[in-house]
């Protein structure tokens, strides 16, 4: 269980984020959702400690051990260049190795393994540069997976992608989820998209929590409304809900 | 997944043996030419020769006279190998700051070692006037300056790499005003001052080789064991940080070393400019992107180029000599566009 006890991130004297309590179970898809500068990236960055921020993250009670507990996927990832599809995949393997040791035969295998499962064999010896945009979310992805840390933070991992690229990369992390029995948190965007995929929706306005629950429960046309500050219908599908903008002049 | 693609066995990038085998033949040729070529005009086969004779366990009569002998073993071969050194230690040096600061440009005397170091060895020449006094202030100025960028940087900028650099322009900005000042107050030895700054590899014996020896060895293991930890840092601090390495400790290690070195080395030689950008990044050109390739052949290629680059500078205008900076400057720029061109394919 990864949770946030009384985090609060602050910049000179404004409090952008918290206090916020979140509990995320084992195993579980959490999608915390909200408009732009709500503070989702960052409370996904107070878990990494890419953020200075007051109050705890802890895995199960315990200290969070930097790369080994958490795996995160940026929004915007640092992709380089030139940098092999292979040896980018390996630098997640970073957090198991002393500073100046190199990589063992288990971790090549750890590589070797996450580009399978990410498709992404034959992209080993390919430069970053050459992927396209799915390609590249799912090298990062792959990286991540590398690290084999129980719980997988995801940054909007499909912000640029196409519907279908986006429901692919959200597919193989729901696979990656029940085969490794991982935790998935992701911040998102895609209201729609969240709704299908995550357990529960946990929306994030002004830095504070102001709905959590299933998809049903937080996705109603009233809280939208309130917290998007656009108009917002939303439709019942056999699948899930289903969030429709509307114009504000007709 | 049972994709039916050509098997393509994923490997970590590292220097392969024909790399390594291509860097360690450049090392042993331009030693090889730089002994046999130069004013004495020693026959090459008993140059050769009296090498194999050095070696322990081996018997062979050069037929080289005693002075001959003395020639190539008491002034040449230091030269070379402190040619070698010189240029190994530049060269790892520059891809190390390369990789640290994510900066293509930076080289080994970004942080103001060399106008620090410069500052050092005019007041060695103006003030002291004892050439036993030039290394020990050229390494003392280089240090200072650094150590004096360093704390500058930290206190405008925190950890940041941008204010670290601009930290290191204003103190070589200043080093270079205070000698420029002692320059002019003391004309006399601004030929010998510009003969330093320009770079030359002059050896008494064996003393610079063993002074530089340490320095040279010690850096270069620390950073090709830190070779994977510089392409960690190609993801940016933040990731870095979240994959669990200490981007600050790194960064510290990593610029001290290099900068030691680099220091050592201009203490001895004097401004030897371009190695530490031209030799990384042809490297980079021909072997691949990762440091776990440029960092190793760089410093076999950097001690190759030097040693070649010492052979011009002895030969081109003998009997004077070329200020050894020139050479690197005049045919390494050259070079490296000439590589760059040849190797870019489609952006």
């Amino acid at each position: 269980m990864i949770s946030w006890r009384r985090v609060s991130v602050t910049y000179g004297p404004d409090t952008i984020v918290g206090p916020v309590d979140i509990e995320v179970a084992d195993g579980e898809w959490v999608a915390l959702i909200g408009p732009n500068g709500a503070g989702k990236s960052t409370l996904i960055k107070a878990a990494v400690d890419v953020v200075p921020h007051a109050g705890q993250v802890s895995l199960g009670g315990k200290e969070r051990r930097p790369g080994i507990d958490i795996a995160w996927m940026p929004q915007r990832p640092q992709l380089p260049d030139e940098m092999g599809v292979g040896d980018y995949v390996l630098l997640g393997r970073t957090p198991h190795l002393g500073y100046l040791a190199a990589e063992g035969k288990h971790d090549v295998e750890t590589m070797r393994s996450a580009l399978d499962k990410l498709d992404l064999t034959h992209f080993a010896r390919r430069p970053l540069r050459t992927l396209s945009g799915g390609e590249a979310q799912r090298a990062v992805l792959a990286r991540a997976l590398a690290q084999e840390a129980p719980v997988l933070l995801l940054d909007e991992p499909t912000a640029g992608l196409d519907v279908g690229h986006a429901v692919d990369v959200l597919e193989v992390v729901d696979e990656l989820r029940r085969q490794e029995g991982l935790t998935v948190v992701i911040a998102a965007h895609d209201l729609t998209l969240a709704a299908r995929f995550a357990d529960r929706l946990i929306l994030i306005s002004r830095g504070e929590v102001v709905a959590d629950g299933s998809p049903g429960e937080v996705l109603t046309k009233d809280t939208l409304t309130a917290h998007y500050g656009a108009d917002i219908r939303v439709l019942e599908d056999p699948d899930g809900p289903v969030v429709v903008p509307v114009r504000r002049s007709t | 997944m049972s994709a039916p693609a050509a098997p393509i066995e994923a490997r970590p990038a590292k220097a392969g043996w024909l790399a390594i085998a291509v860097g360690v033949a450049a090392v042993v040729i331009a030693a090889l030419v730089g002994s046999v070529v130069g004013a004495a005009g020693l026959d090459p086969a008993s140059v050769v020769k009296a090498l194999l004779d050095s070696l322990p366990g081996v018997s062979i009569e050069s037929g080289l006279s005693q002075a001959e002998t003395a020639i190539l073993f008491e002034i040449r071969l230091p030269r070379i190998v402190l040619g070698a050194l010189v240029g190994a230690v530049l060269a790892v040096s520059g891809t190390a700051y390369q990789g640290v600061f994510r900066n293509p440009l930076a080289d080994p005397y970004l942080l103001g070692v060399a106008a620090g170091a410069g500052l050092g060895a005019t007041l060695g020449f103006a003030l002291v006037g004892g050439s036993g006094w030039i290394a020990p202030l050229a390494f003392a100025g280089g240090l200072g300056a650094v150590a004096v960028t360093y704390v500058l940087g930290r206190s405008v900028g925190g950890r940041s790499p941008t204010s670290l650099i601009l930290a290191g322009v204003a103190v070589a900005a200043f080093a270079t005003a205070v000698q420029t000042y002692i320059l002019q107050q003391n004309v006399e030895t601004l030929r010998e001052v510009y003969s330093w700054i320009l770079g030359r590899l002059t050896t008494v014996g064996w003393g610079e080789v063993i002074e530089l020896l340490p320095y040279a060895v010690i850096a270069s293991v620390i950073l090709v064991k830190a070779r994977r930890l510089l392409d960690v840092l190609a993801l940016g601090d933040d990731e870095a940080k979240a994959i669990g390495v200490d981007v600050g400790r790194v960064r510290a290690v990593v610029v001290v070393t290099a900068t030691l070195a680099t220091a050592a080395a201009v203490s001895v030689s004097g401004l030897i400019g371009f190695v530490g950008i031209i030799v990384p990044h042809t490297v980079r050109l021909l072997f691949g992107w990762s440091y776990r390739v440029i960092v190793p052949l760089s410093i076999l290629f950097g001690a190759a180029f030097l040693m070649l680059a010492d052979v011009a500078a002895r030969t081109l205008i003998s009997p004077a000599e070329l200020p050894i900076g020139v050479v690197t400057a005049f045919f390494g720029a050259p070079f490296f566009l000439l590589v760059l061109r040849t190797m870019r394919g489609p952006a």
